[in-house]
């Protein structure tokens, strides 16, 4: 895997998209949710797609507070794993192909989750970042952050804890 | 609790979009007190290993439940929105069970109402996840 010359960048956007997908697209949940992942190098921005079925007050009409929270944890969680992967698929230590196939790496157990409402969420489209504050060998601490119209007033922001998953030679 | 406040709190809830499209049920609700059903849904699966249920589904049901206690409240007369909600995750839900949440107001004033909630799956023993959270009160 010697490269002594750049690698063009069809294979560089080919290999980290591929990467992603097998990491978003192997979890149900975030299917159901509607929720999808913009990459730029190695940051990345959730990206909820409003649909009637995430509304929690249809009075006002608001997204569901359990929809906001999930959509942090998710990109929380995905970002988390996503940086923890990075190196290792582009590396080639992880063989995106085998990632492609469902051969998939454990996630992050969320430990604990705190989110804040700081405004109503606005029955359209919502993006979300996370940070990783700490990433530790056993534990993680991530804080997120979601906005819609202007990313200076985001309506929720997050804290979380995640055990890591042990790097298990069996392949556990 | 009056009869009618309790049929416009359970009315209310069951029209939320999020909440049907997760399939939650009251089980029981009244007094500032709630308890909300999710079936187990293999399309709200967030570990494909092992079958087990996403957080954020845990926090979609956790949020509903805690937002209806709210509501059944005597002391709360309108809505209500949540301020801020924590969840910690004590053990994967078993793949294939329902999972419970019970809420309570255990404190309320004229604006806000504190809340504690568990969640639990068949094994009503051990907790698969607690919660705690303010919530707003709203129209008074």
């Amino acid at each position: 895997m010697a490269r002594k010359t750049p690698e063009p960048v069809q294979v560089v956007k080919q290999r980290r998209d591929a990467a992603l997908n097998a990491l978003v697209g192997g979890v149900p949940y975030i299917t159901f949710m509607g929720i999808s992942f913009d990459r730029r190098g190695d940051e990345l921005t959730g990206v909820l797609s409003f649909e009637d079925k995430l509304i929690g007050n249809p009075m006002l009409p608001a997204i569901h507070g359990g929809v906001t929270a999930a959509f942090l944890e998710v990109t929380a969680m995905i970002s988390l794993s996503w940086a923890y992967i990075w190196e290792d698929f582009e590396s080639g230590a992880l063989d995106v192909e085998a990632l492609a196939a469902g051969n998939l790496p454990r996630l992050p157990k969320t430990i604990d989750f705190t989110v804040d409402y700081l405004r109503s969420g606005l029955p359209r489209d919502a993006y979300a970042r996370a940070t990783i504050t700490r990433a530790g060998r056993r534990y993680a601490s991530v804080q997120a952050e979601a906005w819609q119209d202007n990313r200076d007033r985001p309506f929720a922001q997050a804290t979380a804890h995640f055990l890591m998953p042990r790097p298990d030679p069996s392949g556990d | 609790m009056t009869v009618d406040k309790a049929k416009i709190a359970r009315q209310f809830i069951q029209t939320i979009p999020h909440s049907k499209a997760l399939g939650m049920e009251i089980t029981a609700l009244g007094d500032g007190m709630a308890e909300i059903s999710m079936p187990y849904d293999e399309r709200f699966i967030g570990d494909p290993k092992t079958g087990v249920i996403h957080g954020g589904a845990v926090s979609a049901l956790m949020d509903t439940c805690g937002g209806a206690a709210v509501m059944s409240h005597p002391d709360a007369p309108a809505g209500t929105a949540t301020i801020d909600l924590r969840i910690d995750y004590m053990r994967a839900a078993t793949p294939g069970q329902a999972i419970t949440a019970r809420a309570e107001v255990y404190h309320i004033t004229r604006s806000v109402a504190f809340v504690r909630a568990t969640a639990c799956d068949d094994d009503t023993d051990r907790p698969v996840a607690t919660a705690t959270g303010a919530f707003t009160v709203e129209g008074r």
